[in-house]
């Protein structure tokens, strides 16, 4: 039999039929739900008199409109009135269609991509759907996951399938031993930094290699999150020891004689030795350094000791307008150095970085220490109730409120603004979440994205800082 | 959905890179629960000079007259003309809905965000993939005759003008056959619903703790 890559086996595993246009009819496992890509999804079924095809298959949780403080009263306690018809609406739709709800006051409430792996609702070797483009972020657990628009929630809705396309298959290896302070969010920061927003696109890419295989399950969420930051609709990693121990007494993952089986399924979960890549990038893991974005897209990156480009060292007048456009809107020169620009916020969140470990990282980097004056807001918005509670349980929160940071509940928040977390016009912010568009953060607002870590010693100093010398 | 054949409009040059989903609809109109009225929020953070949501009454607000959706004919254009990877980022088909909702029916560029592009098809807006030296020509056209129109021909997939020539485009079968027919997808699939059934059954088998219901 031919060699596979991982990508290959996932998509023949769930192929239904092949379609006479070339595309294929696929199975899908598990669809997550939220409040805001999913109501015009349930108005068409509701239009059309159609059922769902299977109602265990799907799971919802709001994350994206919800407020980070005030969770007591639920629902009813969102000040905002649209918002708050949106998180209803998502309670009557799961009402009516029979969904199974994480509510917005249930413990296990949290970013759909956080969630998701934290219950076992994410399994190797299934295939995820979520209206969001970061669900690749499930692709760490040797799944194929992506993110789709309303019109194919509703179709995966009604037929439990999608019409798809396959893929071609990039493989990225990371070779070496990360160095001190180095993450995976540097990881797969410089990753877009070399292959560009659109280096991914049309391809399915498998993270490898030493680097990757030494990263916990949670540094491998990291990177595969990232990976529509590249244009690659999925990230993936192949099944692994780190894999079958995190999945081990999940609530919703198979148990006793069935884990065992399980096991026996998902060790396949891996590329074929020989098996053929489309492309390959290789790099070495221990060459890299913190990476800060400085731009309005996120391959507009640079490590923390650089200095954003000169236009002049650019030949294409594409890039460099692309270039001069984004320095415009984030008041900043070329060949400034990025060490020492002054911030006013921080964000420490979102569905890359708000798991218990990004949380440990930046305990140990602020215990002992303040939150600058000049910064005027210091948020860590964790990623789900779980991980809030067991920080608290750690007794991360008290270092986070000794030194000055806001501890929130949690949501998707300031990562995209669509509660009242969000950055003024103008506003200069560390964030560990995962785009620099324009306005994303808020209407003006300019974000510098980075790890924990970075994001950490930030905050301390009220300016973009290497941390590795705080 | 609307089916697509031919249509002719103004071409909008919007030469820039990158534009992502969050520049053409921003978020805080994702919490509307219909898929229209997200016409008048187009590039709403650029289009305008004040800032806006759901609840600001759109006659109050001013235009940003350096938009070039603000200036004639663009405010009328029905073919947006863009550089590579248009509709990059987030999933949020809002993008598409306001694109439709403010008169788009084709949006051309020489690379689309794959989400973005599926999200076009379901909707009946037509991406257009062309190569990058049409794509500069179009360009040229557009700054050399302001208000230059095209006529788009999705059944022999050709841009056109009279008098400056036409540019021939490719688009898969499958995404071809359903503007132009506007089918309903759903409907189509479960027409297989007997093999769907079979694969979940034999699914069921093989991977029993995937079926926890």
């Amino acid at each position: 039999m031919m060699a596979r890559t991982l990508y290959d086996k996932l998509w023949e595993n769930h192929q239904v039929d092949d379609l006479p246009d070339g595309s294929s009819l696929i199975y899908i496992d598990r669809q997550l739900l939220h409040e805001v890509t999913s109501p015009q999804a349930f108005s068409g079924l509701r239009m059309q008199h159609r059922p769902v095809w299977r109602t265990g298959a799907s799971i919802a949780v709001p994350d994206h409109a919800v407020p980070t403080r005030g969770r007591e009263a639920g629902v009813a306690g969102i000040a905002d009135l649209v918002a708050r018809r949106q998180v209803q609406r998502l309670t009557d739709n799961c009402e009516e269609f029979s969904i199974p709800l994480f509510a917005l006051d249930d413990a296990r409430q949290g970013i759909v991509h956080v969630i998701g792996p934290e219950q076992g609702l994410t399994l190797p070797g299934m295939t995820i759907v979520c209206g969001d483009s970061h669900t690749a972020t499930h692709g760490a657990f040797a799944t194929l996951a992506m993110g789709i628009g309303t019109s194919d929630v509703e179709h995966v809705l009604a037929t439990q399938t999608l019409k798809m396309r396959r893929q071609k298959n990039m493989r990225v290896i990371f070779d070496g031993q990360l160095s001190p302070w180095v993450t995976p969010k540097d990881l797969v920061m410089a990753m877009i930094g070399r292959i560009g927003t659109a280096g991914g696109t049309g391809y399915a890419i498998e993270y490898a290699g030493s680097a990757i295989r030494a990263l916990s399950m949670e540094g491998r969420m990291t990177i595969c999150n990232m990976s529509i930051e590249a244009g690659a609709r999925a990230g993936m990693v192949a099944y692994d020891r780190v894999t079958e121990d995190y999945v081990r007494g999940r609530h919703y993952a198979p148990k006793g004689d069935m884990f065992q089986r399980a096991t026996g399924v998902w060790r396949d979960l891996v590329s074929d030795e020989g098996a053929r890549f489309d492309r390959e990038e290789h790099f070495d893991a221990g060459a890299l350094s913190p990476q800060v974005s400085w731009g309005t897209s996120p391959e507009m990156v640079c490590g923390i000791s650089e200095s954003i480009p000169r236009l002049e060292a650019i030949d294409d007048p594409g890039l460099r307008e692309g270039y001069r456009r984004a320095l415009d809107y984030m008041a900043l020169e070329p060949g400034q150095p990025l060490e020492g620009i002054e911030l006013d916020k921080v964000f420490i969140g979102s569905c890359t970085n708000a798991r218990i470990e990004d949380l440990r990282a930046v305990a140990a980097v602020v215990e002992g220490r303040k939150v600058h004056d000049q910064i005027h807001q210091a948020l860590i918005v964790p990623g789900s109730g779980q991980v809030r509670e067991q920080a608290e349980r750690e007794g991360l929160d008290r270092i986070f409120l000794d030194a000055g940071f806001e501890w929130r509940a949690a949501g998707c928040s300031m990562c995209l603004g669509m509660n009242d977390d969000r950055l003024s016009e103008g506003e200069r912010c560390a964030s560990t979440s995962n785009r620099n568009f324009e306005g994303r953060q808020g209407k003006g607002g300019r974000t510098h994205l980075m790890s924990p870590v970075m994001a950490a010693a930030a905050a301390v100093t009220g300016a973009i800082t290497d941390v590795r010398e705080l | 959905m609307q089916p697509f054949s031919t249509h002719t409009g103004v071409v909008i040059p919007f030469d820039r890179r990158n534009v992502d989903t969050d520049a053409i609809l921003p978020k805080q109109y994702l919490k509307m629960l219909e898929k229209t009225g997200f016409g008048d929020f187009l590039f709403d953070d650029e289009r305008y000079l004040d800032p806006g949501d759901v609840e600001t009454p759109i006659s109050g607000r001013r235009p940003n007259p350096a938009f070039i959706l603000n200036q004639p004919p663009y405010d009328k254009g029905s073919i947006l003309l863009a550089r590579d990877n248009f509709g990059c980022g987030s999933s949020r088909e809002h993008a598409v809905w306001g694109l439709v909702g403010f008169g788009i029916r084709v949006v051309i560029a020489p690379s689309f965000g794959e989400i973005f592009y599926n999200n076009c098809i379901n909707n009946g807006l037509l991406p257009v993939i062309l190569k990058l030296a049409a794509v500069e020509e179009l360009f040229q056209c557009c700054r050399e005759h302001p208000g230059f129109e095209l006529t788009v021909d999705l059944e022999n997939q050709t841009l056109s003008h009279p008098a400056r020539g036409e540019w021939p485009f490719h688009m898969e079968d499958g995404h071809r056959k359903a503007l132009l027919e506007g089918l309903d997808e759903i409907g189509l699939t479960l027409e297989r619903a007997e093999a769907i059934r079979a694969f979940e059954a034999s699914r069921r088998e093989r991977e029993p703790w995937l079926f926890t219901e």
